[in-house]
């Protein structure tokens, strides 16, 4: 993994955080899921400046996001699409979906395309199995998604006609 | 005191409140095989994840059996330790544990010290009933441990270790479900972590999961060069623990046993590491004084307290955390490294052969001593000073592989002039004892009176963290003593702070000092072991007639004839050392 070198800006969000949650060594996963949310992902050095804060171990950080699929360590791209592989979505079709977003796209569940522009992944259950299968692009969701709406659904954003999915 | 009244394997128990069914049962000589737990009494020590699930019990009214060494008793329980079900569900745990382990055992690292392997034995499994997919993950290689995490049951000893006791944390659990493994993070290798080659990791794992790196054979091959001299030297820990590889009580002294085995092995000299810790103390106790003589006389530049500086672990530990703190410490070299410098140039010379012929082999309780010895600054074109460092365990494997019946050997005395030394060197082994060798010195140096007494009770034991005021003849010197890298900590930060009053502190990595080595042998969880190893140092020490180091007649001599006088321009060049920023 190449070395990325944080900006004094970066640096004081991540203290920021810690802060906010007193820096206590309880609080690592609210304070991953934070700056998370305000960097996007959670490459090493950012883990780093969380253990030294926090006053724990880099090992004991990388433990906790490795552990939970929620946290990443690639960097998301500017519209992450989830499939959900719940057992209702699942059922419905899911797989198909994701296969067909797999091919259009190019790439692997947890990776971003070469552009930056989308990353694919999948989650359980966002509570709409009414809908299945479900696909969350940002934080719209697209429901009763058939394999050949994919392509309309990259379209979408292809062009940057939206910008209500800009979020992490 | 509240008391719990309960019946386990039809036996009635009386134990305090908040005991575990575990302890309970113990009390009543009743043993439930444990995997993942394991308790070092004294020392503070303790893992019980609850993870293996090799201790459950069966309890009268419960719907889920329950694992021993983490269930606290209740007022009428009733326990059944060997229940048709208990029994099932201990070996269907144990066939998935190893369902998921390689089966290697006949050329495992480990064979015949494995917990996993002697459990397996315990609970007679003939059978791996479940049959999947194994997990595989790289071989990690560093100058001193091997992790090989295929082997790796999850116990989270190790981790225990290396966060809570050492506070390291290098090592943590990292993935989920059947992908997770204990790792640096990042999945770094060790070599690029903040490891410090304690060893402790390696001392706890239950299976062949860490281990030290094996230079057995790099030796024996050069035993057998003629063109070549191989001398050897001993720390004062192996002597303690070495006779336990071959079945004899631990802490039974196996000096003379040990030497002669050596030369039977091939050495061409048989000495000491104590005569380096003599060296040591000589330079070390000159240092404290110098630096106690310049802050009495109004020297605020001067730094106190001064630190040991002999544990190679404890060195790394502080270059990594404490980089603000390197002048601190003593510059004196580790007596393995004085040894080996001493060798390579005094004794070199005495023989009239070139340092590259000269090879020089320690034995240590310890696995940082490898990559001690491997640092660029031991080094001299190239030439390492010594050449290579081997455990105890390791040295009892050689002595297996060569037919030598250790225990029907005779009493022999080390060569000289490298391998005699006094009680001060042989304490070096143990939690105390460098303070204690160097207060003996210090005392005599500074008051020019001889010691009113040799003991300083008041220094040993097993406490984490100790301290004692020594009286030097109307001069208070206060001395701490830290074993346990976690304990060190606390010291440190105290400096860092600017409320240490300590004069002079002892840092030891392990807990009790060279004595629980990474290097030693196994100790199983049972740190009685430790604390027998322990009485054997002072043993030894009060049965040697001379005690203190400056009374060494072969330190007096090579001071005479080689270096001068302690800190000589000499001496700085070849028995002390820097310390290097590594953030």
């Amino acid at each position: 993994m190449p070395k990325i070198k944080l900006s004094d800006n970066t640096i004081n969000i991540i203290k920021e955080v810690c802060a906010e949650f007193d820096n206590k060594e309880s609080e690592l996963i609210n304070v991953l899921h934070k700056v998370q949310g305000k960097l996007g992902y959670l490459p090493a050095e950012v883990q780093e400046v969380i253990a030294r804060e926090l006053k724990t171990s880099v090992a004991k950080v990388y433990g906790v996001v490795t552990f939970y699929s929620f946290f990443t360590m690639i960097p998301k791209g500017e519209f992450p699409i989830s499939i959900c592989m719940g057992t209702a979505c699942y059922v419905r079709g899911a797989e198909q979906v994701l296969s067909e977003f797999k091919r259009q796209l190019k790439v692997e569940v947890g990776e971003s395309t070469s552009d930056g522009k989308f990353s694919l992944n999948c989650l359980r259950c966002v509570g709409a199995c009414g809908l299945a299968p479900v696909v969350t692009v940002g934080e719209k969701v697209y429901g009763r998604v058939a394999p050949t709406q994919v392509k309309d659904i990259i379209a979408e954003y292809r062009n940057n006609v939206c910008d209500v999915a800009r979020t992490a | 005191m509240d008391v719990i009244n309960l019946t386990i394997d039809n036996k009635p128990v009386v134990v305090k409140k908040g005991t575990t069914i575990l302890e309970a049962a113990k009390g009543i000589g009743v043993h439930v095989p444990t995997l993942c737990y394991m308790k070092l009494d004294d020392l503070n020590i303790e893992n019980k994840p609850g993870g293996c699930r090799i201790c459950v019990v069966e309890v009268q009214g419960r719907r889920n059996l329950a694992p021993a060494c983490c269930t606290e008793v209740n007022e009428g329980m009733v326990v059944n330790t060997h229940s048709i079900r208990a029994i099932n569900a201990r070996r269907t745990v144990m066939e998935l544990i190893l369902s998921d382990h390689p089966t290697d055992c006949l050329i495992c690292a480990k064979s015949g010290n494995c917990d996993l392997q002697s459990m397996a034995h315990k609970l007679g499994i003939r059978q791996i009933h479940y049959q999947g997919e194994q997990s595989h993950y790289r071989k990690d290689t560093s100058p001193s441990i091997i992790r090989d995490v295929d082997k790796c049951i999850m116990c989270r000893r190790c981790e225990m270790m290396c966060n809570e006791v050492q506070t390291v944390g290098v090592l943590s659990a990292i993935n989920r479900g059947f992908n997770s493994v204990v790792s640096p993070a990042f999945e770094m290798n060790l070599d690029h972590s903040v490891c410090t080659y304690c060893g402790q990791c390696v001392a706890v794992c239950p299976t062949g999961a860490l281990t030290e790196v094996d230079d057995t054979g790099k030796v024996v091959r050069l035993l057998s060069d003629p063109t070549k001299t191989v001398i050897v030297q001993t720390a004062p820990a192996v002597r303690a623990a070495l006779g336990e590889e071959f079945d004899l009580e631990a802490g039974t002294l196996v000096t003379g046993k040990m030497v002669a085995a050596l030369r039977r092995l091939g050495f061409d000299y048989v000495f000491d590491t104590d005569f380096a810790a003599d060296l040591t103390i000589m330079e070390e106790g000159t240092e404290l004084l110098n630096r106690l003589g310049r802050y009495l006389e109004g020297d605020k530049e001067v730094k106190l307290p001064i630190l040991t500086s002999c544990c190679p672990a404890w060195v790394k530990f502080f270059e990594h955390q404490f980089p603000d703190m390197l002048d601190i410490p003593s510059t004196a070299r580790s007596p393995q490294q004085m040894f080996g410098s001493i060798a390579k140039t005094y004794f070199a010379e005495k023989l009239g052969i070139k340092r590259e012929d000269l090879v020089v082999v320690s034995i240590m309780p310890c696995v940082a001593k490898k990559y001690e010895c491997q640092r660029d600054e031991f080094k001299v074109n190239k030439n390492p000073d010594v050449d290579y460092a081997i455990t105890t365990r390791e040295l009892a494997a050689l002595i297996k592989i060569s037919n030598i019946n250790f225990n029907s050997l005779p009493s022999e005395d080390f060569d000289h002039p490298l391998g005699e030394s006094t009680g001060a060197g042989v304490i070096f082994g143990t939690t105390g004892g460098v303070i204690e060798a160097a207060v003996r010195t210090a005392y005599e140096l500074h008051t020019k009176k001889e010691l009113p007494r040799l003991n300083f009770d008041e220094l040993r034991g097993m406490d984490g963290i100790r301290k004692a005021t020594i009286d030097f003849d109307g001069l208070p010197i206060n001395i701490g003593i830290a074993h346990g890298l976690g304990n060190a900590r606390k010291l440190l930060e105290e400096i860092q702070a600017g409320k240490s009053e300590f004069h002079a502190i002892e840092i030891m990595s392990c807990p009790g000092g060279c004595i629980g080595g990474g290097g030693q042998p196994y100790h199983h969880g049972n740190a009685e072991i430790i604390k027998k190893r322990q009485r054997a140092i002072y043993e030894e020490d009060s049965k040697k007639a001379i005690r203190k180091s400056h009374e060494n007649p072969y330190i007096q001599k090579l001071y005479e004839e080689f270096l001068g006088h302690p800190l000589s321009e000499k001496s700085h060049h070849l028995l002390h050392t820097e310390y290097f920023d590594r953030t």
